[in-house]
């Protein structure tokens, strides 16, 4: 039959006996850290005596409670503290837990609310720059580096290209031919509304043609590109990195530049033009069904239209587009993958930070085209 | 602790186990028992299915056939309240050690706790504390995040997460592998004065000589899928024979064993 767990002082003449009994384990110790917080000030040092006669069963967290107790009364360290009871197991963890007792130093504090947002506010703005500049250098040395594999094809990883073909552009193009076909459709729909109030209906192949040429094929493919392969790239080599990966390429001498990014690159130049003429293509068949269908501009009228009034440079405005946004995507995502540190968290920031950076760079180069060729006159 | 249970019953039990990995046999109708109270170290060639044996007696390694029980109690049998008291009494030690990457060492070493016990958060980070020290870990690693410590310290890290809830049962999957021999030295009177203290029982995968004369009572053998030998370290010597022999008569079992 085991006894309650708890504790009493028994006050002989010249001590007083702390009396733990019961189970004192992780299990059941939980309950009377409070209570025994509270009683450590009202003893005396030097006038206590620990009694172990009343264990049942006691672990080491059992064992540091009753230490603790005693030495916050600077009795764990009196070589003549008194102890009775016979219980040799928790003589011994007694002894364990006073040996390893040693102050940690304590977790690191939030600053308070107002500070907090100014720091935050202040790394984010030294951050800015740091990234602006780790961007820039990157991009120099991965251009370089490309520049130079090209100069000797044979140094080109090319098995690793035609993957990276296939996982990044192959794969992605039902869902790009989706998007941009739906896309189209909703211009047809936004153009023949408006323009026919006009009596200008006919103007919506105008619309459709030019928008989706120009912009929405090439921006859409970009913008999918940013959230499926940036992505895809900062886990793959952000986990490489973790798992050290990245270091045994260096000591084998294998150029993480030249083994991981260069491919990636490449098959993004090489993919991402053909994923954007495919959007351009999608997209504007989305808006000939709709305008077919619904404003009753046949499919012969509606490229006879195009062939007539939309002039072919504006389908080169947008596809020339496309290889910039292939090596903004490529290089933010196999950036921020050779970023990661050795934690899960930082993978997890790592990828947000490149799907986030590369769909903001692929709209602000595409606002930058826009007004060079406006400019331009194109 | 483990008074619950008649100490006549073994704490694992492996009956019949077969496992495989697609068409290859790591273990095929293996038996092995582990008593109350006792340390067994395990031994057998690298790729030989220590590690996964270890992985099937906690129920990690599906098993394609055969029973494992603990403590008495089969883990096919168990429901969700009998797994989470077997979690309660159990310690692992995985092999590199499998701490959680974005909390610090005292946060790891926290969360057994904060998931099984109802220790007020201020002692329960006190007794993490106690448990990083009796592991061997500095005090200022506490606030330190895995990445930021070394192998060694990791082994240390994750050992204090085993011990955090005062388990009946250790399982350890090469402790000391990687450690430098005074701690690896250290290591081994650590798990017996916590094994004679606390009466607990442990099932030690290890390569390590010294540790397997300095701390277990028993050692089976894991060899082609089955226990090739089982008994005191005297006894398998004895008896050694084959890739049991070439293992304790090598230049580096000569040296550890004398």
């Amino acid at each position: 039959m085991s006894r309650p767990t708890g504790w009493r002082i028994i006050e002989d003449p010249d001590v007083r006996w702390f009396v733990p009994s019961g189970d004192w384990t992780v299990a059941t110790v939980g309950r009377l850290d409070a209570d025994l917080r509270a009683i450590t000030r009202d003893m005396q040092a030097g006038q206590l005596g620990l009694d172990l006669g009343e264990i049942d069963d006691i672990d080491v967290t059992g064992a540091f409670l009753i230490d603790r107790t005693l030495r916050a009364n600077d009795c764990a360290a009196d070589p003549h503290l008194r102890v009775r009871g016979d219980n040799a197991g928790a003589r011994r963890l007694l002894l364990l837990a006073r040996q390893n007792r040693e102050a940690c130093p304590s977790p690191p504090t939030d600053l308070p609310g107002f500070e907090a947002v100014l720091n935050r506010l202040g790394r984010g703005a030294v951050g800015f720059v740091d990234e602006t500049r780790g961007t820039l250098a990157f991009l120099g040395e991965a251009v370089v580096r490309t520049g130079q594999a090209l100069v000797r094809p044979r140094s080109v990883r090319w098995a690793s290209v035609v993957r990276v073909m296939e996982d990044a552009g192959l794969d992605a193009l039902p869902i790009v031919i989706v998007l941009s076909f739906f896309i189209g459709m909703v211009i047809a729909f936004l153009g023949a509304n408006i323009l026919a109030d006009f009596g200008a209906m006919v103007f919506t192949v105008d619309l459709v043609a030019i928008s989706v040429m120009r912009e929405f094929g090439v921006v859409l493919a970009g913008i999918v590109l940013a959230g499926r392969t940036a992505s895809a790239f900062t886990a793959e080599i952000g986990s490489m990195k973790m798992r050290q990966e990245i270091d045994a390429m260096r000591v084998l001498g294998l150029e993480p530049m030249r083994a991981l990014v260069v491919p990636r690159l490449i098959a993004m130049l090489l993919m991402t033009p053909l994923l954007a003429i495919v959007a351009t293509v999608a997209g504007l068949v989305g808006g000939l069904m709709v305008t077919w269908l619904a404003a009753g501009i046949s499919p012969v009228m509606f490229l006879e239209r195009m062939n007539l009034y939309v002039p072919p440079q504006h389908f080169w405005v947008g596809v020339i587009k496309a290889p910039f946004f292939a090596l903004l995507v490529a290089l933010v995502g196999c950036r921020h993958g050779l970023l990661v540190e050795g934690d899960v968290a930082s993978l997890g920031r790592r990828v947000t930070t490149a799907v986030v950076q590369s769909i903001f760079l692929v709209i602000i180069v595409d606002a930058l085209f826009a007004l060079l060729f406006l400019e331009l006159g194109l | 602790m483990i008074a619950a249970v008649d100490p006549g019953v073994p704490a694992i039990s492996v009956r019949g186990l077969t496992t495989r990995f697609g068409e290859r046999v790591i273990h095929d109708r293996l038996d092995l028992d582990v008593m109350q109270g006792e340390v067994l170290g395990v031994i057998g060639p690298s790729g030989g299915g220590k590690s996964v044996l270890m992985r099937a007696i906690l129920g990690l390694q599906p098993r394609a056939e055969g029973t494992v029980a603990i403590l008495g109690e089969a883990l096919d049998d168990m429901d969700g309240a009998a797994w989470r008291r077997l979690n309660q009494r159990t310690g692992v030690m995985f092999q590199d050690g499998a701490l959680f990457s974005n909390l610090t060492v005292r946060e790891n070493v926290e969360v057994p706790l904060r998931e099984h016990s109802d220790l007020p958060d201020r002692l329960r980070s006190e007794v993490a504390e106690v448990k990083m020290l009796l592991a061997g870990l500095p005090p200022d690693a506490a606030n330190k995040r895995p990445s930021e410590l070394s192998g060694g310290l990791r082994k240390r890290a994750a050992l204090a997460r085993a011990l955090a809830m005062d388990p009946d049962l250790l399982f350890l999957d090469e402790p000391t592998a990687g450690l430098d021999p005074v701690s690896a030295g250290r290591f081994d009177t650590l798990v017996r004065n916590l094994q004679r203290n606390l009466d607990i029982t442990v099932f030690l995968v290890t390569h390590d000589l010294d540790t397997l004369g300095a701390v277990c009572d028993r050692i089976a053998v894991v060899l082609d899928g089955k226990i090739a030998a089982i008994g005191t370290l005297a006894e398998v010597r004895g008896a050694a024979e084959g890739w049991i022999a070439d293992y304790f008569s090598g230049p580096r079992g000569r040296a550890a064993l004398g």
